[in-house]
């Protein structure tokens, strides 16, 4: 990358951050990892809790093939590289939501392999994040200490469950960077439905690792904070993080390699282990669990279901409608919004399909980015929620497009159709907002504006060319903005000149 | 008449199809004689309720002409079968009051073939030991002594529940596990016949775990023919267990005849070890000798790897428990200790009360070499010696259909003055152990009696899923030795007096 680096800026000069990012998502099953009870978010506690996760004597894992699928989904899905080899390990540390006493893990061979995910940043400018390796492995239970004085209870629904854990290269060098690559990574398994990327629900959630340096010098020493549960709180934490780091070393202190914990209260991480009292996790292969082997015709089966994928979709938009790559990078996000923008295309009769004039294209993407998604974002609504239809929106831009409205008239009736559920023809129809394109009209009215500011006519004829302006605003004033703007551009350009 | 106790399995199977006898009667016989030789303290939890009403239930059967494989017959369960809705403790204080909501499938096996269950047998705790010294429900004592001293005697270990319960007739067979030589030592200490089948045979699920890949249900019974009955019912293929194996049983019909006939027998040079008692190498020999003489062909073969298998097996066995035992923290089920404060302490005191000093031994050495720094050093060289002792064998059957080697270096000693140095007390599994590392079938047949009187046995070891092989010769050196059972002569038995 030649591309300039973000710079946190210290009392004593600049410094580098260096990110690298734990994912880890819930993977979208019927059944745990190894046992049958049931995945389902919001049941009562320890009401989905079989013999084995409940540690009982004498149980034993069976793995869950349908996860299987999903890991090998999911790493397809950012070219990882699928290891046909793989193997469950036991990592063992005592908690009493671990009933076991050890996590099922993949730490030394994992399903999947190396593989990245492009990043693309709102000026366009793109990176590659690189990705170490995706596996398979347990959740623990849920301990609680807020309803007893001095009890905990435990629930173990979650125990058992699936997670992948997603482990990038120290790739990243800025909190920006950061959220953009999970925000592609959760929009990513989103498409492929192997997790449903609910951070509010635990379904999804990042360690950061975070290490500043002076620009030339070597990586600092690292720290990592756990459990982030929202991209805000990930933002946050790393800048908190590089700031912290950047202050003790600019105070002559030495990092210390520990494990943080975010408050999101207070804004700030805090130790939670260092590396001294870092666990002895004595990771062993699970004798349980013979090597997981795949062949080639599995992975060839589960690559036959993928669907389009986002960035795949992302350069069919720009190749296909014309679209600049920021547009297409939002449009493609998710798969139903890109659904929709399809529809909406499918819909407009200004459309001619690939290889002919793109301007309808970009004309409905700027009313869905803007219009659309501002009304969306204001009352919090996802797309599949949208009180404006596809179909419906590409009437409205037709409408544009056929000079029939202009494009101000038509941002006031987007918020009618939105709120009243009424189409755009409906209430251009009702309202008398269709566009005036008659030249007679136009020239009557111009030349009755010109009549009433003659003086402004002479000054304008005298060289005073910027007063063009003010006579289209009077006459589009007259008009009660109903003119076509090009129309009266040039019939008054043609009687000024007189 | 015989005493019905002093049947043997298939004796009494048909004698109560012939229903010359009751299922009540013959069970009936054996709680009498359970109970008056309560003294060698071979069941932990004694069923009688369960049991005759179970016999009640076979009668029925039997009048109906409905008797399944072992229908009626009184057998014993090792406590660490977990026991639907009755106690199961695995001989541990830990697990002193757990009373599973499952049963395991071995002993399901057995229940659906009409066998009647007379109560859990005692074991050393979690199968950790080869003399029953271990068990937090006190020694068992061997019903055999020794003709020149009254000192009481081990039966083994750590099945030495089952072997003195067989021994004594207080069952008609018993089940039992094998991790190292569990089956085939106490069985030869009791003169009875032990099989530990090919790893993968039985279902491990519901049975309590000590090392996984080491761990094999298999049978303890008066006679060859009675293990191969006891087999055909304890093994299936289990998909909740994934280390279960789908291999076909072969037939034993023929096998069970113990026809050696062209029969190839390597006997392993590296089986004669420094101090062994003369009076087994020379039982031994004589084995061979009489094999040859009925046609089988004598081969010497070399097992170079053998040495190492013991001090192998001490590290794969206990890093295996060592995680397996985590599970046992006081939480959920079984003891707790009721000082503790706080969740650490509840740990400390509840393993360090609830597990005995063996247990508490192995959990630290497996602890130690999965230990950072220690796992490539111990764990993974074991593994890799695991496959050089898996290849020596390999190599062997390339020439060889069958392993003939002493079951132990040792006849029973005594309970009063075992080995105090563990290492010593390790080396009666010397013989034992490389089958298991190998997963390999292997049978401890009685073989003849040393100088003072005691019961010594040899071992067949055979293919991996080539059980007929390993009964074959079972039956052949059965037929040889001509061995007499204990009940023959019954002034040896400890507390017959009484």
């Amino acid at each position: 990358m030649t591309q300039k680096r973000f710079m946190y800026q210290g009392n004593t000069g600049h410094w580098e951050v260096v990110i690298g990012l734990e994912v880890h998502a819930q993977v979208t099953s019927q059944a745990k990892l190894f046992a049958r009870a049931s995945t389902k978010f919001g049941s009562e506690p320890n009401a989905n809790v079989g013999l084995l996760d409940a540690g009982l004597p004498g149980m034993l894992p069976v793995i869950n093939q349908e996860c299987i699928a999903q890991a090998v989904k999911t790493g397809l899905g950012f070219g990882g590289q699928i290891n046909l080899y793989s193997q469950f390990d036991r990592k063992n540390y005592f908690y009493p939501d671990l009933p076991l006493g050890y996590q099922i893990t993949q730490h030394y061979h994992p399903i999947v392999g190396e593989g990245a995910l492009p990043i693309e940043f709102e000026d366009g400018r793109q990176k590659e994040v690189r990705i170490e390796r995706l596996h398979l492995e347990t959740d623990a239970g849920k301990s609680i200490h807020d309803q007893h004085p001095e009890k905990t209870y435990v629930d173990l629904n979650r125990a058992g469950v699936a997670l992948m854990e997603i482990v990038t290269k120290p790739d990243m060098h800025s909190a920006e960077e950061a959220a953009l690559f999970f925000t592609k990574l959760r929009n990513l398994v989103r498409y492929l439905g192997t997790c449903d990327g609910n951070m509010e629900q635990g379904s999804m959630r990042a360690d950061v690792n975070v290490s500043v340096n002076r620009p030339g010098e070597d990586w600092g020493t690292r720290c990592e904070v756990k459990n982030l549960n929202s991209i805000r709180f990930m933002t946050q934490a790393i800048h908190f993080e590089a700031a912290r780091q950047i202050e003790v070393l600019e105070n002559g202190g030495e990092i210390i390699q520990e494990t943080r914990l975010f408050d999101p209260n207070k804004g700030e991480t805090r130790p939670m282990r260092s590396k001294e009292d870092a666990q002895d996790y004595r990771y062993l292969p699970d004798p349980d669990l013979p090597p997981l082997r795949l062949d080639d015709v599995f992975v060839e089966e589960i690559r036959k279901t993928l669907p389009e994928l986002p960035h795949d979709k992302k350069a069919r938009f720009v190749a296909d409608f014309g679209l600049p790559s920021y547009d297409a990078e939002v449009l493609t996000q998710s798969r139903d919004i890109a659904d929709y923008y399809e529809a909406g295309l499918e819909a407009l009769p200004s459309w001619k399909g690939k290889g002919s004039d793109t301007k309808p294209a970009k004309i409905l993407a700027n009313w869905a980015i803007s219009e659309l998604f501002a009304l969306l974002n204001k009352e919090d609504l996802t797309i599949s929620e949208s009180k404006v239809s596809a179909k419906s929106l590409a009437e409205l831009v037709e409408l544009i497009l056929s000079g029939t409205i202009s494009g101000k008239i038509a941002k006031d009736v987007f918020p009618i159709m939105w709120a009243e559920g009424k189409s755009a023809d409906q209430i251009v129809e009702e309202k008398g907002l269709k566009q005036v394109s008659d030249t007679g009209a136009i020239e009557a009215e111009v030349e009755k504006i010109m009549a009433q500011h003659a003086d402004k006519v002479q000054e304008y004829r005298a060289g005073k060319e910027k007063l063009f302006g003010f006579f289209v605003g009077q006459v589009m004033k007259a008009m009660a903005g109903k003119a076509n703007p090009g129309v009266v551009n040039q019939v008054i350009q043609d009687k000024l000149k007189g | 008449m015989t005493e019905l106790t002093s049947l043997t399995l298939l004796e009494a199977k048909k004698g109560l199809e012939a229903k010359e006898f009751s299922a009540v009667e013959i069970t009936q016989a054996h709680l009498d004689r359970m109970a008056k030789f309560e003294s060698l303290n071979a069941y932990i939890t004694p069923t009688p309720d369960q049991a005759l009403a179970q016999a009640k239930a076979s009668d029925e059967r039997l009048a109906n002409g409905k008797a399944r494989k072992l229908e009626g017959l009184p057998i014993g369960m090792k406590d660490l079968f977990c026991s639907k809705g009755i106690k199961t403790t695995a001989g541990s204080k830990i697990l002193h009051n757990f009373v599973p909501s499952y049963e395991s499938t071995v002993s399901q096996n057995l229940l659906d073939e009409g066998s009647v269950v007379l109560g859990k047998l005692n074991m050393d705790e979690f199968a950790m030991g080869s003399a029953n010294l271990t068990s937090h429900f006190g020694p068992v004592l061997n019903p055999w002594k020794a003709n020149d001293s009254d000192e009481a005697l081990v039966p083994g270990g750590s099945s030495g529940g089952s072997s003195a319960a067989v021994a004594a007739d207080l069952c008609l067979a018993a089940t039992g596990s094998d991790t190292g030589g569990s089956i085939r030592q106490p069985a030869t200490f009791c003169g009875l016949v032990g099989l530990k089948p090919s790893y993968g045979r039985c279902s491990r699920w519901g049975m309590v775990a000590f090392a996984s890949s080491l761990d094999q249900a298999g049978p303890l019974t008066k006679t060859v023919e009675d293990s191969a009955l006891m087999l055909d019912v304890m093994a299936s293929y289990d998909p909740k267990d994934a280390t279960s194996a789908p291999e076909e049983m072969p037939d034993f019909t023929t096998a069970l005849k113990g026809d050696v006939k062209g029969l190839k027998i390597g006997v392993p040079s590296e089986y004669v070890m420094d101090g062994m008692p003369a009076e087994i190498k020379a039982l031994w020999e004589k084995m061979a000798l009489d094999l040859k003489a009925e046609g089988a062909e004598i081969i010497d073969i070399s097992l170079p790897h053998t040495h190492y298998a013991l001090p192998t097996y001490y590290i794969i066995a206990p890093a295996e428990a060592s995680s397996n035992l985590a599970r046992y923290d006081g939480v959920r089920y079984g003891f707790r200790h009721p000082d503790a404060k706080g969740i650490e302490e509840l740990y400390k005191l509840t393993r360090t009360e609830g597990f005995g000093d063996e247990v508490k031994r192995r959990i630290l050495i497996g602890t130690h070499v999965l230990s950072a720094g220690y796992y490539d050093a111990y764990y993974l060289k074991a593994q890799k010696v695991r496959r050089l002792i898996v290849h020596d064998f390999e190599a062997a059957y390339e020439k060889v259909d069958i392993i003939l080697t002493p079951t132990t270096p040792n006849a029973a000693f005594s309970v009063k003055n075992p080995p105090t140095d563990p290492v010593v007390m390790f080396l009666n599994d010397i013989f034992t152990v490389p089958a298991s590392m190998a997963g390999l079938p292997a049978i401890s047949v009685p073989a003849g009696l040393s100088g003072n009187g005691l019961p010594l046995g040899l071992q067949a070891i055979g293919p991996k899923f080539q059980e007929d092989q390993v009964l074959r010769l079972g039956a052949a050196m059965e037929r040889i030795a001509a061995f007499s059972r204990l009940t023959q002569n019954p002034s040896a038995m400890i507390g017959a007096a009484s």
